[in-house]
């Protein structure tokens, strides 16, 4: 069985929460005992219909204020694929939840209320689900039982986000009418949108076609960890531990590490299977050499030919998840990619965007709280990365600040400076 | 053995997909090497549970054909089934790996703790006191646990990777972002990260994983005749630990263990499960949850668990 990952995201109260509770009821995968607990709270809270978002707000101050402060992982399976769903918080204050609830997503469903069209939050997830590069966006017409089912409100919200997502890269694109609280094409097709050709959300996520969207190009395998048994039958044995992060490796492929440049060949490859005759992403592997060379975690293993970029100068979009610092020309941060951590010294801003109008403001300088902008970064050693719209895993990188140990920054890298 | 069968041929071109467990056990054990790699003094909490003995098993194939590099530590209520304990013993010493054992009692007798009197009396709360205690004797500064985000609402909101502050509190509020699969073991001297690497494993997906994987684990996880008592709502074995009232009836039942912890306060259900395929089946067509059905410890109130991690619970 496949295993696909997706994301809600959209502004506050669209009813994220709540769909993700219908597919859960629909799809048979809410427990008893989880749901009479949440119809108790419902009950207790004065509410007349058992409130579904209640079963993914799971924190106590959630239940209190009625919101999502952070993701929630939820799981279900129906006889075509399994699913790992991440309800993401809608409020402004906690977009850096969302970041980390999408940023692994195949699948981001951006929930709008019919009523009140698009928001700029939901303007401001749809770009940061395109900056991620989620290969899939879903938008979802939420709360159609309010106005009516009406056909032409949906094709005005439709063509409203067409209009502004045809400013942003987005390759596979889906609207779908709904109602998260009635259940209206979430999992079966509505009789009350007689009007709607498309298949229900369900149907769609069970469907969409995800196996082409890793990279199975660029033999990509950052060393993670160097296994020597130091027993009798391995005495010899020196695999190279990591997870593919690209490409496709075989055993006598010929391959380069990186930072040394020596050559070498794979003898064997192997995996928790015992040995592989090929190895893909995002398997977790350990690769031996034909020769004895110097290897340690942080080098990359690549093919002659197909080498990533080697480089201290950096250009990266960085989204800044900070909440008490701000990033500024100057600013020292640790930064981790890869399996390599190095420090890094921000260079330069050279513009903030603004998530509304996608506008790049070239006069900011500094970026704070969930602002992003385009960043020239220098590190005290090289890293080997990919253009992150190539390769999710060699194109991002965090950023750390070395006296919190908190994660302040996420980054997806563009190139070298010109 | 070759992993030809790791993927299916469609027309004759090769479809380079993995089966879900085989993508589940590939971030499982991403996590092992890259904590292996990045902390001093890392642990394994093994309980003799189905979800530390699958972790125990992910974690000897990360760092195949070396050893694990790193001991386990059992934090051990004394409450526990006999079997649990005769398992634990021939695993460690079938894998030749350090078992560090904290002990509750130990704990107990110290004076750290207070025992709880009464019939509902159960070690289960002390266990975070004698856990913190270990960590921080031993100097472990990275911790596995086998919790699973589906386990509970409150552990559905942790991230792999979750920081523990010099008091081993969870602060949920206030979790570290984790993007990718870039993680941040980063802590100051006294603190320590817990790390799940089972977290986005189910229930079903730990058996079908036993299964594939023909992992032994304890026999009180197949179905087997048992005294039991029935007591808020779950069957309670009768043991050494628990005191009978009167109004109590002991009777004999056909029963299994989903979940593996305190004698005291782990039920049992009902079953005629006593194969792992049967099991499978049983826990596919199941209504309630594993910690809903027989954890008397979560049912203690709407949060419970929430409280219990913020003070450094597993
Ligand atoms: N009438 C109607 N109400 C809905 C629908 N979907 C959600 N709601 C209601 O909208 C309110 C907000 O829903 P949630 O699911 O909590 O919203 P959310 O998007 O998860 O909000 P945040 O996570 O805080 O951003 C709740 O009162 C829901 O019952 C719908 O399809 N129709
Ligand atoms: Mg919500």
């Amino acid at each position: 069985m496949e295993m696909m990952r997706f994301a809600t995201a959209g502004s506050v109260d669209d009813g994220k929460s709540t769909l993700i509770g219908r597919l859960l009821f629909d799809s048979k995968s809410i427990f008893e005992d989880q749901l009479e607990a949440v119809a108790d709270v419902s009950e207790r809270m004065g509410l007349d219909e058992t409130n579904l978002a209640l079963l993914t707000d799971g924190l106590r101050a959630e239940r209190e204020q009625g919101i999502t402060i952070d993701v929630a992982y939820r799981y279900f399976a129906t006889p075509k694929r399994k699913f790992i769903i991440a309800d993401t918080p809608g409020h402004v204050q906690y977009t850096r939840n969302m970041v980390t609830g999408a940023s692994t997503a195949d699948l981001a469903i951006i929930l709008i209320d019919a009523r009140k069209g698009v928001l700029e939050q939901s303007r401001r997830h749809s770009f940061i689900a395109s900056l991620l590069r989620i290969p899939h966006l879903v938008v979802a017409v939420n709360k159609m039982d309010l106005v009516d089912y009406s056909e032409e409100r949906f094709d005005e919200i439709v063509e409203e986000f067409g209009h502004f997502a045809s400013k942003l890269e987005v390759t596979d694109l889906t609207f779908i009418p709904i109602s998260a609280l009635k259940g209206d094409n979430v999992v079966e097709r509505s009789e009350n949108t007689p009007w709607y050709g498309g298949t229900s959300l369900l149907h769609h996520l069970e469907t969409v076609h995800i196996s082409s969207d890793r990279n199975l190009i660029d033999a990509r395998l950052p060393v993670q960890y160097v296994i020597r048994p130091h027993s009798e039958e391995f005495h010899d044995y020196r695999g190279y531990a990591g997870s593919i992060a690209g490409g496709v490796l075989k055993p006598g492929d010929d391959v380069v590490v990186l930072p040394s440049g020596f050559a070498s060949k794979i003898a064997q490859i192997d995996t928790p299977e015992g040995p592989a005759s090929e190895a893909f992403s995002p398997m977790a592997v350990t690769v031996t050499l034909t020769d004895e060379i110097d290897i340690s975690r942080g080098d990359m293993i690549c093919r002659p030919h197909n080498q990533p970029t080697s480089s201290q100068d950096i250009e990266a979009m960085v989204c800044w998840l900070s909440e008490g610092t701000s990033l500024a020309p100057g600013s020292k941060v640790a930064i981790k990619h890869t399996t390599r951590t190095a420090r890094a010294l921000v260079k330069d801003i050279q513009y903030r965007l603004d998530v509304n109008t996608l506008h790049r403001d070239v006069e900011a300088h500094t970026l704070s709280l969930n602002e992003i902008g385009r960043v020239t970064l220098r590190t005290t050693q090289p890293l080997f990365f990919d253009e992150y719209r190539r390769n999710r895993e060699t194109g991002s990188f965090i950023l750390i600040d070395e006296a919190t140990n908190n994660t302040i920054g996420a980054g997806m890298i563009i190139g070298t400076p010109q | 053995m070759v992993v030809g069968a790791l993927w299916s041929t469609l027309d004759g071109e090769m479809n380079y997909e993995l089966s879900h467990l085989k993508a589940l056990q590939a971030e499982s054990i991403h996590v092992f090497r890259e904590v292996a790699a990045e902390f001093e003094r890392p642990v394994l909490l093994f309980s003799g549970g189905k979800d530390s003995i699958v972790m125990l098993h992910l974690a000897t194939k990360a760092f195949w054909p070396a050893r694990m590099p790193f001991p386990l530590m059992h934090i051990d209520t004394g409450h526990n089934f006999a079997e649990v304990y005769e398992y634990r013993d021939r695993r460690v010493s079938e894998l030749g790996v350090k078992l560090v054992v904290a002990s509750v009692q130990d704990s107990i007798d110290s004076g750290r703790v207070v025992e709880q009197t009464g019939p509902g009396a159960s070690r289960n709360q002390l266990q975070t006191t004698t856990l913190l205690d270990a960590l921080g004797e031993h100097g472990f500064d990275a911790a596995f646990g086998g919790a699973r985000r589906d386990e509970e609402r409150a552990r559905a909101k942790e991230r792999f990777y979750s920081f523990r502050d010099d008091f081993g509190q969870w602060d949920p509020k206030n979790q570290r972002p984790e993007l990718w699969s870039l993680y941040n073991g980063r802590h100051h001297r006294g603190e320590h990260i817990r790390i799940f690497p089972l977290s986005n494993w189910t229930e079903l997906d730990i058996w079908q994983y036993i299964e594939t994987e023909d992992i032994d684990v304890p026999s009180i996880y197949y179905a087997h005749e048992r005294e039991v008592i029935a007591r808020d709502g779950m069957w309670l074995a009768i043991t050494d630990f628990i005191t009978v009232a009167d109004h109590e009836r002991v009777e004999t039942r056909q029963v299994r263990f989903r979940t593996v912890g305190d004698a005291t306060c782990t039920g049992a259900v009902e079953s005629d499960a006593g194969t792992v395929s049967a099991i499978i089946d049983e826990v596919s067509a199941t209504r309630i949850t594993e910690r809903g059905a027989t954890r008397a410890d979560d049912r203690a109130s709407e949060a419970a668990m929430e409280d219990r991690k913020r003070e450094g619970y597993f």
